[in-house]
């Protein structure tokens, strides 16, 4: 029912504007950079690059150029390199226009929860607090519900957030829906699934 | 003065004590001091603090210190890769310090800048906001974050010249350059140590007003995901 992961990632591209500078989170968000098309993408890699290339061919990986994921990849003609402070500088100096990351929980509210589930699950926050505390848009993707068919879109999250009214909008699997003065706006309603279906998912508010 | 030292047992000798705090570079286990860390180990020096991104793995990296319990506390901003990490947090034997990424970095930037605090948008309204002071600038909420002054700074990088004057490789560059500023004192481990001159001024990383102590040695550099490509046929 609805989109696969390949056509969210598809439908996420289309928020990419040319000479946009974006930050992709793991999972989902990984596999946009496989339907920006012509546009004119820079990808950040917030462990220290601008220019993201594709994955290495098979003997020609290096042990210095890795991803925010730990993948290793390659550089491209564009590419460049700085430490640490100054990647999160322009992460936090508002100068990568779009940040596209998963996560476990969004509400109305635009509030964020996808670094941790108390007791179960100690991984850490990563960049992902500075980068929806200082990019320019910050779009989710993720599954409209979980494995149990409970919505994932709330009124109030739940779990530890990771930022505050932060989100802009949110693309899953039955649609897309943007965060607006007193809850959320559906924009789109994915291939085969209907508003109503996309409405039964939703715990947030649904506004016109 | 002279900053060459032959191997990572004697760039430590004198500077490690029980309780001590140390900065480490790297990223995952992308340019990470791995000759230190193991001389670390090899010291015994317990009770350790490390201010370091992530805690390696379970047999490399920091993770070496933690299945000798060497390792106190981490701060760290991400530890999802090493399950005795997980084990020895989760029973209460190891002290847990998530921080942002950015937020770490700029925590060893500042310290090393001699800025002892500043404001930061991030984790503004989450558990990493609970006991810190909050400040309004127009009209947006900051909350006050302290720079890192660490003991002792351990970092990996590509070449050094005789003066410490470091030159970093690619994305091996991250944590490096904001840890190397923060410790009282900096270890570099490089893969090549080059005649003072033959680096260009100008494509020095990190003058060597930083670096105090450096070796030269073979770096495993581990890669924790290899992910590649097919070739297409012709």
């Amino acid at each position: 029912m609805g989109w696969d992961r390949n056509q969210m990632a598809e439908r996420a591209a289309q928020e990419l504007e040319d000479g946009m500078y974006v930050n992709l989170g793991i999972g989902i968000p990984t596999l946009v950079a496989n339907y920006v098309g012509d546009k004119d993408i820079t990808l950040q890699s917030e462990n220290g690059m601008l220019g993201m290339g594709p994955f290495p061919y098979e003997g020609e990986e290096d042990a210095d150029v890795i991803n925010a994921g730990k993948q290793t990849i390659t550089e491209l003609a564009r590419t460049s390199y700085f430490d640490s402070a100054t990647s999160f500088a322009m992460i936090r100096g508002g100068k990568i226009a779009a940040a596209i990351l998963g996560a476990m929980e969004v509400d109305e509210k635009g509030d964020l929860a996808n670094w941790m589930i108390p007791g179960k699950l100690v991984k850490g926050m990563g960049g992902a607090m500075d980068l929806v505390a200082g990019v320019g848009r910050v779009i989710v993707v993720m599954d409209h519900a979980n494995k149990h068919g409970q919505s994932k879109v709330l009124k109030s999250c739940t779990l530890p957030l990771t930022g505050v009214g932060v989100v802009d909008r949110i693309i899953t699997n039955l649609g897309v829906l943007d965060v607006v003065e007193g809850g959320l706006k559906i924009v789109e309603v994915a291939d085969g699934v209907t508003e109503e279906e996309l409405r039964a998912t939703t715990e947030a508010t649904i506004v016109n | 003065m002279k900053k060459i030292y032959a191997n990572a047992a004697e760039a430590l000798d004198g500077l490690l004590h029980d309780g001590m705090f140390i900065a480490a570079g790297g990223f995952g286990l992308c340019g990470i001091p791995e000759l230190l860390l193991a001389a670390i180990k090899d010291a015994g020096t317990k009770d350790l603090t490390f201010a370091s991104n992530n805690a390696g793995v379970d047999d490399f990296g920091i993770g070496i210190l933690l299945q000798t319990r060497q390792v106190k506390k981490m701060i760290s901003s991400y530890v999802g890769e090493n399950a005795e990490f997980m084990r020895q947090y989760l029973s209460g034997e190891l002290e847990l310090e998530f921080n942002p990424q950015g937020t770490l970095a700029e925590r060893m930037r500042a310290g090393g800048a001699g800025i002892p605090g500043f404001y930061t948008p991030t984790g503004v309204g989450t558990q990493i906001a609970e006991g810190k002071e909050e400040k309004e600038f127009n009209g947006k909420r900051y909350i006050l974050e302290e720079g890192i002054f660490a003991d002792l700074a351990i970092v990996k990088a590509w070449k050094a010249d005789e003066t410490g004057n470091l030159v970093f490789r690619k994305t091996a560059r991250n944590f490096n350059v904001p840890a190397a500023t923060c410790g009282k004192i900096c270890i570099a481990e490089v893969e090549e140590i080059v005649p003072k001159g033959s680096i260009d001024p100008d494509h020095i990383h990190l003058p060597g007003i930083y670096v105090h102590r450096i070796i030269q040695g073979d770096h495993e550099k581990r890669i924790e995901q290899v992910t590649t490509r097919k070739r297409e046929e012709a």
